[in-house]
């Protein structure tokens, strides 16, 4: 059953049958759903997929199995990347069409993406990066045929796999109060859920993808993390918290972390690589593929991710949240003579930087946030 | 006249502490980072051995330390390189990558779920083997020649030459222990020994070349396209090949006699055991941090300065891990010095941690599981007749010489369940990852 609202003041949840479900504490965990190829039309052409659900991967599947002439990414993120590999070890050719400068810009900054960028090229994927969709064509009976893309070309696929991220389960927290937008629903590092008026509600909790909170060896920057590492660890902090006094309750203090496996390489990051201004590799060899890449903000490490060399992971774990000087001074095994380079995190997306709340009145009592909604 | 005050580390080194160091291994927790009477650094809590083992700073190579004279006097290396436990990334990931080609995933995932059928009838037939006494000795006439015949098989080493490689083998052990001479003595005779044992896989490997059978040294002597990233030289083939053979058996003889030890301590558990097979993994689990085979790692230097539970550990220094000190933490593991295979979590040092982490785990837990397992089942009413039994002299590679137990007969061999046990067939033997954590893994 599907809950379409949440009401505050009365500590209910509706659900789609018109019922109401009173609650003492609620924990919200919506998670979020695969983003939609945009034009409805061409989304709804047979070929067409997103992957995010097992179903999803079943479908997938049974296309891929049947031998696709050409298999088209529609960006290259964590999923892009790994259908795209997933395509090169069935020996289906694959073109990759990713807007930003690298693979796994967004995740890893353009420095780290450029090696991402090689790992596909090694594998015969034709990989188009600045490069965007600009329309897919079906035949009369509705199936894929061709993709249109901005630098000019055109190509002929059978199946194409849009990979445009996530998009928060929000909608039905619309007009509860909470503050609950696109970039997911705002909560303490307790998974205590904020109001639109950036207060904290005792009641209402919330976890996992559709969760945004403030990590505090981030500058308590607001995070929200899609890798089922922080569900488990939030889901658990949430859980405690539930149940327990005031005084006795857990903060979310883990260090973020998520891992890939792609064109047989295993990566693996901890901490938070776009928080960072510089990057060095601190073990091993980028020609080999196998290393390790420290970053850092201001002067102090505050991530690091791992192509093949994750059992070292552990160690700079420890570094980020001791907030050890960056770059790395000490002498270590496999230590390559290599220099800091910018890290190229790019801009955040425009996503969150949407200006969607405004504050009215002038006496304290009556100073309110709410949400400013397109079209409303 | 008075002694110098022996450290706790040298103590568990003496052969007279030989059969329970456990103690003195709690004396040792109490400074988690301590000084031997070498001047090496002796760890011993689980925290810090976990940390240790995943830090960069820490080197496995003998070149880095400051005692390398020592160890190694100029150009006393012998022959052969070094082995990849003595080797640091990136020769040791390049060496342990091509070895794992033949050996497990991505290449051979199901390597060691292929021998099971063969470890299956090895085992029974050891067993019944031990028919017709009232007396066994479960080391000679079991731990031994179980994981010997196993790793020959994996290896593709004739069993009939047991005879040779196993004094080759002995020697290799026996200079881990200091009790047998100076470390330079002790190094040089290593050195002999494995030489003349990786000159021995190297023919073997020249013969598999010419006639290659479904084993490693076949593997890697027909592996031309190995990858892009390089294939061993003789020299690697020939002296990882004999730390395999060595490591192959000499350390799990004593995970199964450590094993049956712990069982015949503790009947209650053999005899849950012999009626629920899927208790196996977690007697083999708890038997590897009660009881490890492999006690310490001593070959670590320090490349940098390492603060650590607010000792400072000099760059250069040799550096040993107390693996089996870290599995009886108290700040770790309840109530640590019970053998109780029921813990909620069974996460132990056992298999080491880190890009050292155990090249034979999957094989020696396996092994394990179906030796304790047919042992309970076939054994009527077993005792032991010496409690404690003698130990070989290693404290290093450490466990029983000789457990001796009187038995009431032994039981015919059950009929397998379910008809006869194939390749690929998982019942009753598999580890339950639920329940068991190893610090690889996270």
């Amino acid at each position: 059953m599907r809950a379409t609202g949440l009401d505050l003041a009365s500590k209910r949840v509706l659900l789609a049958d018109g019922e109401e479900v009173e609650f003492d504490r609620l924990l919200i965990t919506t998670g979020a759903r695969a983003r939609p190829w945009p034009h409805p039309g061409e989304a709804a052409l047979d070929g067409m997929f997103v992957l995010r659900g097992r179903d999803d991967a079943d479908g997938l599947r049974r296309r891929l199995a049947a031998g696709p002439r050409r298999v088209l990414v529609i960006g290259a993120g964590f999923t892009g990347s790994e259908v795209a590999s997933s395509c090169r070890g069935l020996g289906l050719p694959v073109t990759v069409a990713e807007r930003g400068p690298a693979p796994l810009v967004g995740a890893l900054g353009r420095t780290v993406g450029a090696v991402a960028a090689d790992l596909h090229r090694d594998h015969g994927v034709d990989l188009r990066c600045d490069v965007t969709v600009t329309a897919l064509e079906g035949d009369r009976a509705g199936r894929l045929r061709r993709a249109h893309l901005s630098d000019g070309t055109s190509l002929d696929v059978d199946v194409a796999v849009a990979a445009l991220g996530g998009v928060r389960n929000v909608e039905w927290l619309v007009d509860s109060g909470l503050a609950a937008g696109p970039w997911g629903v705002a909560c303490d590092t307790g998974s205590r859920a904020f109001t639109v008026d950036g207060m904290v509600c005792d009641d209402v909790f919330v976890a996992g993808d559709v969760a945004r909170f403030p990590h505090p060896l981030y500058d308590f920057q607001f995070l929200a993390l899609e890798h089922w590492s922080n569900a488990v660890a939030q889901g658990e902090i949430a859980a405690h918290n539930m149940i327990s006094p005031q005084t006795e309750r857990w903060p979310h203090l883990a260090v973020p972390s998520f891992w890939s496996t792609q064109f047989g390489i295993e990566i693996k990051s901890v901490g938070v690589p776009t928080f960072a201004d510089e990057v060095v590799i601190a073990q091993g060899s980028v020609a080999d593929r196998r290393f390790i890449a420290v970053y850092g903000c201001r002067g102090r490490v505050t991530a690091a991710v791992a192509f093949d060399q994750g059992k070292w992971l552990d160690f700079y774990q420890g570094l980020i949240e001791r907030a050890a000087p960056f770059p790395p001074d000490f002498r270590r095994v496999d230590q390559p003579a290599a220099r800091t380079m910018p890290a190229e995190i790019p801009d955040r997306p425009a996503l969150v930087r949407e200006a969607t709340v405004m504050v009215t009145g002038h006496d304290p009592s009556a100073r309110r946030a709410r949400f400013v909604q397109a079209g409303r | 006249m008075a002694m110098a005050p022996v450290s706790v580390f040298d103590q568990v080194l003496d052969h007279s502490n030989r059969a329970d160091p456990y103690p003195l291994y709690a004396e040792l927790r109490r400074t988690p980072v301590s000084r031997a009477d070498d001047g090496g650094f002796v760890v011993s809590t689980y925290a810090e051995i976990v940390a240790l083992l995943h830090d960069p700073r820490l080197s496995s190579d003998p070149r880095n330390r400051s005692d390398r004279e020592a160890l190694a006097p100029d150009g006393a290396t012998g022959p052969l390189p070094p082995s990849f436990i003595a080797l640091d990334p990136p020769e040791h990931d390049r060496i342990r990558r091509l070895l794992t080609r033949h050996f497990g995933p991505p290449h051979n995932p199901d390597r060691v779920i292929r021998l099971l059928p063969e470890i299956t009838e090895i085992t029974g037939g050891l067993v019944d083997g031990l028919a017709g006494r009232d007396q066994v000795d479960l080391v000679d006439g079991f731990a031994y020649p179980l994981p010997v015949t196993v790793i020959c098989r994996l290896l593709g080493v004739p069993r009939e030459d047991e005879p040779r490689f196993r004094v080759w083998a002995g020697a290799v052990v026996e200079a881990t222990d200091p009790a047998t001479g100076d470390l330079a003595t002790r190094r040089d005779r290593r050195t002999r020994a494995l030489a003349e044992l990786g000159e021995y896989l190297g023919g073997l490997a020249d013969a598999h070349r010419r006639d290659p059978g479904d084993d490693i040294l076949s593997g890697l002597a027909t592996d031309a396209a190995a990858d892009a990233r390089g294939r061993l030289s003789r020299g690697e083939l020939m002296i990882n090949t004999a730390l395999l053979l060595i490591a192959g058996h000499e350390t799990t003889v004593n995970l199964i006699a450590n094993g049956m030890l712990a069982l015949l301590r503790h009947p209650d558990v053999a005899h849950r055991l012999a009626r629920q097979p899927d208790l196996a993994s977690r007697v083999v689990e708890e038997v590897l941090r009660h009881d490890p085979p492999v006690q310490f790692l001593g070959n670590r230097g320090a490349l940098d300065e390492i603060e650590i539970a607010g000792t400072v550990i000099p760059r250069g220094a040799p550096v040993t891990l107390a693996l089996a000190a870290g599995n009886r933490d108290p700040a770790h593991v309840a109530d640590p010095d019970r053998f109780d295979p029921d813990r909620r979590y069974i996460e132990h040092l056992g298999f080491g941690g880190g890009v050292h982490y155990c090249f034979g785990a999957p094989l020696a837990r396996i092994e394990a599981q179906i030796a304790l397992t047919e042992l309970v089942r076939r054994l009527r009413n077993p005792r032991l007749v010496a409690d404690p039994p003698p130990y070989r002299p290693s404290p290093l590679l450490r466990g029983p010489r000789q457990l001796l137990v009187a038995v009431d007969g032994v039981a015919p061999a059950p009929p397998p369940p379910g008809g006869v046990r194939r390749a690929g067939d998982r019942s009753g033997v598999r580890p339950r990852p639920a329940a068991v954590r190893s610090t690889a893994s996270r």
